[in-house]
């Protein structure tokens, strides 16, 4: 039972990991209804311009403030670059160019900061921590912690703000939104904005679990059955598909592993999102679409 | 330094690089070519950029000092793969004809996947494929596979010298028995490759060996690992790739396992391998061919010739000398020889692929060669023939100190002996399936 016990907590935990991955993608999607490729690639461009600047002596915070802006530039750049030239053109045309600009930004972060692989320490030991006789990562309870208070910030800034109320409105509905005199462009530059600082707090988190490389980005292949099952609209979505996520793949490897073959990890979490596809089309909390007919 | 002076500076960089280029093909006629596949972008830069960043800069420093091979200098272009297959067959058949005149001496794309998709290429174009370290095993029998040479070290001497090194720990190979031992191992041909030898050498010395596959790439690896802690291994060795060594590595530390047993392969035996895993890699061990180190004479000439001339190939300097940089010099070292050995038979001009993988066929690397090389310590004795194109089959073990590598054996060689049949029934599988008549090594000279 106490190994049972561990594979769960171990994959729960793991699963909070992916959902700091797929917030991103869900701020955006909300707010603009662009599934936003590029996230992946935004993770590892913050990871790395993060840990390059630590190496040239900056401190922490200078160097977390330096990355922040880096990243509030990239994003308004994206934004005002690329898909604001793209408003109103089909849902697939903008997919495809965010796909564009997640090449980009991986050939432009190697580009800059080199092609070599980097250690970052956050300063939290590693080490297993025992609670009655089932092994915990103290590193993943930390993870667990920023992602809880990263969840915290967001629905405060959504609810009891004057940017959260524009932002909840375009989401509901982006021409009732103008019609009111909220200003579309602004809102989406914040909304880029924040999806590039909660890049950051996943790329210095996956950055300090893998090592900061260019295999970052292929964390976004992790949040994909995320957002399936959660909804591409819900934070909280979001949570609960990392959860299920991370438990499913890692109790299916270690018990349907052995009998069917290693390495199912990979594609158990597909075969989850397929199941809620075919069930739950929008997922766990995304908006069911309406449509007059 | 600021972002924007940097960028300038790799900006410059990739300028004054085309540049050289050009220049390169001006006058490229009469001198020897190596075309190289190489990746310095994408997910395995890292390694592309020290290999061949240390390769070219072996070659600049037999042009740059020696004035070249017998006086017939050394050229290349670059053709970026990114390590994935389909570009390095573009690559190879872009390149292959050579450069202005000059023919290409060998192919090195340090790529499991782009060398078998090339071998048969290879052979037909009659160009030597050089997988260092790597590559199929059978090719180890070069009158199935003549143009392929997996020089040092196959997969299968890896493994068998782990086996050995691990008997050595152990206290003889009688105490092995009732041990028992994890292999993880990418999800790829490359880490399946071994799981045969293994079962094989544990029926022979009665230790239990458990195989664990990690899907690449390996970004998660909680689940393989607290199985690892329930089967309670003595041994757990890592054939990883990429992100999937300092995940290994730091997962086994976060579920318990102590990294001094753990032994990384070939290729999980980098400072990109361990480093990024922080504190928790201290004493992880693994294998090595080539100690990271610029103490060595050959390191010290391309410092001094290379390096301070402002030739250097690596963007960053502070990888000079480190494990992927060494195994590119060795590999420079290894191509330079052959085409040495072939000019004694053929003349001191550029040779053709032919030509050159004669040269390789008959290398002969002995302690005095070392020596004259600057490289003892840093290459193994290799002695190639028509039958054995692996030539070495040695390891040595290292371990982390935190910071760098330490060598912390003497060279452990594999059980050759124990593994010849197994090549030669699997190399004759191969000639019967693709109607190769295997050559008569006897008849070779």
């Amino acid at each position: 039972m106490d190994f049972f016990l561990e594979v769960l907590i171990g994959g729960l935990l793991a699963g909070v990991m992916y959902s700091m991955v797929a917030i991103g993608f869900v701020l955006i999607y909300k707010a603009s209804g662009v599934f936003n490729f590029a996230q992946g690639s935004m993770v590892l461009f913050a990871a790395l311009t993060f840990v390059s600047l630590l190496e040239r002596g900056f401190p922490f915070w200078g160097a977390f403030a330096a990355t922040l802006a880096a990243m509030l530039a990239l994003a308004f750049a994206i934004e005002r670059g690329v898909l604001r030239h793209l408003v109103n053109r089909p849902p697939i045309t903008l997919f495809m160019a965010t796909l564009g600009v997640s090449f980009i930004i991986e050939g432009l972060a190697q580009l800059l900061w080199g092609a070599q692989v980097h250690g970052l320490d956050l300063g939290i030991r590693d080490e297993p921590l025992e609670v009655s006789g089932i092994l915990l990562s103290r590193f993943d309870l930390f993870a667990a912690g920023i992602a809880a208070l990263l969840v915290l910030g967001l629905s405060l800034l959504f609810s009891r703000t004057r940017i959260g109320l524009s932002l909840r409105s375009v989401a509901d509905d982006h021409l009732a939104a103008l019609a009111v005199g909220i200003r579309l462009q602004r809102i989406w530059g914040v909304v880029w904005a924040v999806a590039g600082f909660v890049g950051l707090v996943a790329g210095l988190l996956w950055g300090a679990r893998l090592g900061v490389q260019f295999s970052l980005s292929l964390v976004v292949l992790k949040a994909l059955p995320v957002l399936i099952i959660g909804g591409f609209s819900s934070i909280g979505g979001a949570i609960v598909g990392g959860l299920i996520v991370g438990a499913g793949e890692k109790l299916a490897e270690v018990y349907v592993g052995p009998i069917i073959g290693d390495g199912l990890e990979n594609w158990f979490p597909y075969v989850l999102a397929l199941l809620f596809l075919l069930v739950r089309p929008a997922g766990l909390f995304g908006e069911r679409a309406i449509e007059r007919v | 330094m600021s972002v924007s002076r940097l960028s300038f500076r790799r900006l410059a960089g990739a300028v004054s690089l085309g540049l050289a280029l050009a220049s390169g093909a001006v006058h490229a006629a009469g001198e020897q070519y190596f075309p190289l596949q190489s990746y310095r972008v994408g997910p395995y830069a890292a390694g592309g950029t020290g290999f061949f960043g240390g390769f070219i800069d072996y070659m600049q420093l037999i042009n740059t000092r020696d004035g070249g091979v017998n006086g017939v200098k050394l050229t290349w272009s670059e053709c970026e793969t990114e390590y994935v297959v389909e570009k390095g067959v573009e690559c190879y058949e872009r390149l292959k004809k050579g450069l202005n005149g000059a023919p290409a001496a060998a192919t090195n794309p340090l790529s499991v996947g782009i060398a078998y998709a090339t071998l048969d290429r290879s052979t037909a174009d009659r160009i030597p494929l050089i997988t260092i370290n790597h590559g199929r095993t059978d090719s180890t029998d070069g009158s199935v596979f003549p143009y392929v040479f997996p020089l040092q070290l196959n997969p299968y001497s890896e493994v068998s010298a782990i086996v050995n090194y691990v008997g050595q720990r152990e206290g003889g190979f009688e105490k092995l028995k009732g041990k028992k031992i994890v292999t993880l191992y990418h999800g790829s041909p490359y880490g399946k490759e071994t799981i045969p030898i293994l079962d094989i050498l544990a029926k022979k010395y009665g230790f239990t060996v458990t195989h664990i596959e990690v899907p690449h790439p390996g970004t998660e690896q909680q689940s393989q690992w607290l199985n690892i802690r329930r089967i309670k291994p003595d041994w757990v060795i890592l054939r990883g790739w990429g992100v999937m060594n300092p995940v290994a590595l730091k997962t086994a530390a976060k579920t318990g396992f102590p990294v001094d047993h753990v032994i990384g392969n070939i290729w999980s035996n980098s400072e990109d391998d361990a480093a990024p895993a922080g504190d928790v890699a201290k004493g992880y061990i693994s294998i090595t061919t080539h100690p990271a180190g610029t103490d060595f004479p050959v390191l010290k000439d391309i410092e001094k010739h290379v390096l301070k001339a402002g030739k250097g190939n690596l963007q960053d300097p502070k990888r000079f000398g480190n494990v992927y940089y060494n195994l590119g010099v060795v590999n420079g070292i290894l191509n330079v020889e052959a085409v040495r050995i072939a000019q004694a038979k053929f003349g001191k001009r550029p040779l053709t692929g032919e030509e050159v993988r004669w040269g390789f066929e008959h290398l002969n690397i002995d302690n005095k060669r070392l020596q004259e090389l600057g490289a003892v310590g840093l290459v193994q004795n290799l002695k190639l023939s028509c039958a054995d194109h692996e030539g070495g089959g040695a390891v040595r073990f290292q371990q982390w100190d935190g910071a760098h590598w330490k060598v912390i054996s003497d060279w452990v060689q594999a059980d050759r002996a124990l593994l010849r049949p197994i090549i030669e029934k699997s190399a004759a599988a191969y000639a019967k399936e693709k109607g190769i008549t295997p050559r008569n090594c006897a008849k070779e000279s």
